[in-house]
């Protein structure tokens, strides 16, 4: 069986079941539905805090096979995921799902559970650190599920991921289950990524350090999804929920790129009033932010929005009046989270806004301009950010297959050689975005693009910008480091990987 | 038409992921350092390196300048021999003075000639940074036809002469104009010292418009980031060169109506004048900021 981009699939995985294989990004056009939900519901004597965390699991009969879910608002600083999977390990429970939307170093305790049977699925849209590595090495007895952050909210909303009790990190909670992320200690600002999970799973329980009188304010995730309360010492510690990647890149290659992706921006023509962008919080993306910027104000542009996670320089834009508003599904420093908290014109969406493609319409749809990175792209403009030249997991799409869909103008920016390595090949390791969605391959040494889009070929034409086709880049990057062996990889998939229609578009296989 | 030599960028020559991007960060020239940037344990294997790296990789876009050691030290004369035969197009010989320039003039006629390249097609570019190379300069650069120009080192000289260096500069100013003066009068480029402190973005710019005033015609730089703001103050600004376009269309009307004398907004077209605006336009030619029938964009 094999996808429309050529790559060969079981018709049925192990641990996964039967596989659809991807069929092009707006494929899938029948009638969909959302899940019904089961719920209990909670009358007016019912308490709904608990004393601790054992209170939690004996009152929820969580069982063997259950599938429990997390988001990732404190990224490497959360310490409830690793609380959590540790006291259902002790009560002797196995064969756990854990759906959370990303995984990052700080969840290494996993692996150990991962050998044990503990947890034996994991579904997430991002995985990082010593559980991806684990994965990679074969270590989870189920494929891992890669999702994209809209593909995540499609399939909790769909049914297709069905949680049985979704733990919400609350930085703010108030005794009847009201939740905000922009108080407390673990502030965190938006909280995008848990607003499917709390409304979807059969229960939601709100883990806070931050326990406050009924009613909280202000409410980001509301009391009728909540059946339980409950306080810790910590829910995470505030150095490791901020990214560290939030400042522009000093590295002059970098620099050169982003400004070649801003005049690439400039010659489509889409930088006009109500234009909208998004980029991710690396330092390229970060300094296209910042080349764009000046474009803007020298031309006296006001956009429309810029969107996704938000960082501090995002914020200044919006200050400065270059945006009339922010999207945000999720805070990645304290100035975005300040931001939201004092100022209306920042407003949180949530993933499935943000983009399911299984709504009346995602913000991804509404998106000008999208600046994305990659770890591999092939000559058919397929990107990889899935696993690394080595074959090994070190990442995943996240909101890159959703972005990359809905804009109207994709930029990859990279540099066209990293660590030796050429960024262009004839075949990638994985693919997790696929070529028909990526509009432009910035890089230092030339600039491709997609020949689906002649109109942005006639545009690029026009200017001085160093044009060439995928196929030169290719050749440049290998005239200097020589054409790289294909990583060899073991027949067993460790990762399936789902396109946002939860199709599958690639599957990843173990490294030895 | 020849190139320009607006902006020369030091790179360490013992940084291979330097030398690999060192033709793209928009430099006119790339400045493959052996000489302060390696340190004495290196020095050999940066030979090899920088050897390697002009072999390989494609600098057809910018001009490949070595800066070998001084010829007096027993890594010099090894350097010349190993770099000139890859063929860099310049060589940055330090400290120069007459005699060193013609040591190497005479070590790169030998080597040319056992490599079958062209006689006399490596340059030199002189480093003026000791007195008695200032004193000189205009004799160093007669010392070589292959001395394309000079390139003025601030801070060892100010060290030679015992003075401090500053932010403002002005310990440099007799060297400045001594440099631009023997340059001009030899028709070869003058390249002011670098701006060291790579994050003061303001006082590059005005130390960089200071050595144009002067006469200077380029710049060397220490840091990529530099580069931009070198090319921005060296560039005819549009506006002169619209008026450069305007004296010469004045003097070719005057020509063809047969007046000797002509004038442009109530000044006088002198001879100077014309000079100065072809020189401007031909710039602007060199930048792509003129079109080839004289129009500016």
């Amino acid at each position: 069986m094999k996808t429309i981009l050529g790559r060969e699939l079981p018709a049925y995985i192990e641990g996964y079941g039967e596989v659809t294989p991807f069929q092009g990004a707006f494929s899938d056009a029948e009638i969909k539905t959302r899940k019904a939900v089961k719920l209990t519901s909670v009358n007016p004597t019912d308490r709904k805090v608990l004393d601790n965390l054992e209170q939690v699991f004996d009152k929820l009969n969580i069982k063997d096979g259950m599938t429990i879910s997390f988001h990732h608002h404190l990224r490497n600083g959360d310490h409830v995921l690793n609380r959590v999977v540790e006291g259902l390990a002790k009560r002797g429970i196995k064969d756990l799902t854990v759906a959370a939307s990303s995984i990052f170093p700080i969840h290494e305790p996993l692996v150990e559970y991962m050998e044990k049977g503990v947890v034996t699925g994991l579904v997430a849209n991002y995985i990082s650190g010593p559980v991806a590595e684990a994965i990679s090495k074969g270590k989870l007895k189920k494929p891992a599920i890669m999702q994209t952050h809209g593909g995540r909210a499609r399939a909790i909303e769909s049914g297709d991921l069905q949680i049985d009790v979704a733990f919400i990190a609350a930085p703010t909670a108030d005794t009847y289950g009201n939740i905000n992320g922009v108080y407390g200690d673990a502030a965190c600002g938006t909280l995008g990524y848990a607003i499917s999970d709390a409304e979807y799973a059969d229960i939601t329980v709100a883990i806070t350090d931050h326990l406050v009188p009924f009613p909280a304010c202000p409410i980001q995730i509301s009391q009728v999804f909540v059946d339980y309360v409950v306080q810790v010492e910590s829910i995470g510690d505030p150095a490791g929920i901020v990214s560290g990647t939030t400042k522009i890149t000093k590295d002059p290659v970098a620099l050169i790129i982003a400004r070649r992706a801003a005049e690439v921006i400039k010659a489509s023509g889409l930088v006009k009033d109500g234009m909208s962008f998004q980029t991710g919080a690396g330092g390229t993306s970060l300094a296209v932010a910042a080349e764009l910027k000046d474009i803007m104000l020298r031309e006296g542009v006001v956009g429309s929005f810029a969107s996704g996670g938000v960082t501090g320089y995002l914020v200044e834009m919006l200050e400065q009046g270059l945006f009339k508003t922010l999207f945000d599904v999720q805070c990645f420093d304290l100035k975005a989270i300040d931001s939201y908290r004092n100022n209306e014109t920042h407003q949180a969406m949530s993933a499935s806004m943000y983009g399911n493609p299984h709504t009346k319409g995602a913000v991804v749809n509404c998106l000008d301009i999208m600046i994305l990175g990659a770890t591999e792209i092939d000559t058919q403009f397929n990107v990889n950010v899935t696993t690394g030249s080595n074959g090994m997991i070190m990442g995943g799409s996240g909101g890159h297959s959703d972005t990359a869909a809905g804009s109207k103008l994709s930029i990859v920016v990279t540099n066209l050689i990293k660590s030796r390595v050429p960024m262009i090949r004839n075949e990638i390791t994985t693919i997790t975005t696929p070529g028909e969605s990526i509009d432009v391959v910035v890089t230092e040494r030339g600039i491709a693009v997609n020949p689906r889009r002649m109109d942005l070929i006639e545009k690029l034409r026009m200017t001085n910008l160093p044009l060439v086709t995928i196929d030169e880049l290719k050749i440049m990057a290998e005239k200097i480091t020589g054409v790289p062996k294909a990583v060899q990889l073991l027949e067993k998939i460790v990762a399936v990987v789902e396109y946002r229609d939860g199709s599958v578009i690639d599957v990843v296989r173990a490294v030895d | 038409m020849e190139k320009l030599r607006r902006s020369m960028l030091f790179m360490p020559g013992n940084n291979p992921g330097m030398l690999q991007d060192a033709a793209i960060l928009g430099a006119d020239s790339i400045i493959l350092d052996l000489e302060d940037a390696v340190s004495l344990t290196e020095k050999d294997s940066a030979r090899i390196l920088v050897r390697d790296a002009i072999k390989t990789i494609d600098y057809s876009q910018v001009e490949v300048v070595v800066r070998v050691n001084p010829l007096d030290t027993e890594f010099g004369p090894q350097d010349v021999d190993m770099i000139a035969r890859v063929k860099p197009d310049t060589l940055l010989i330090p400290k120069a003075d007459e005699e060193e320039i013609k040591l190497v003039d005479t070590m790169l006629d030998k080597i040319e000639k056992e490599e079958g390249y062209l006689a006399g097609s490596i340059k030199i570019i002189a480093l003026i940074e000791t007195a008695i190379g200032l004193a000189t300069v205009y004799d160093v650069i007669k010392a070589s036809k292959r001395v394309v120009g000079v390139l003025l080192g601030g801070e060892d000289l100010t060290s030679d002469l015992g003075v401090s260096r500053t932010r403002e500069g002005e310990e440099i100013f007799y060297a400045r104009n001594k440099v631009a003066t023997a340059c001009r009068a030899l028709k070869v480029d003058s390249i002011d010292t670098p701006f060291t402190d790579t994050n003061d973005y303001e006082g590059l710019a005005k130390d960089t418009a200071k050595a144009k005033s002067l006469g200077l015609t380029g710049k060397s730089s220490i840091n990529p980031r530099q580069i931009e703001i070198i090319h921005s103050v060296f560039a005819p600004t549009e506006a002169e060169l619209k008026h450069a376009l305007r004296v010469l269309e004045v003097m070719k009307e005057a020509e063809k109506e047969g007046k000797g004398v002509c004038s442009l907004d109530g000044k006088m077209i002198d001879a100077p004048i014309i000079k100065r605006a072809t020189r401007t336009v031909e710039q602007g030619a060199k930048l792509g900021l003129i079109r080839d029938e004289g129009g500016a964009t």
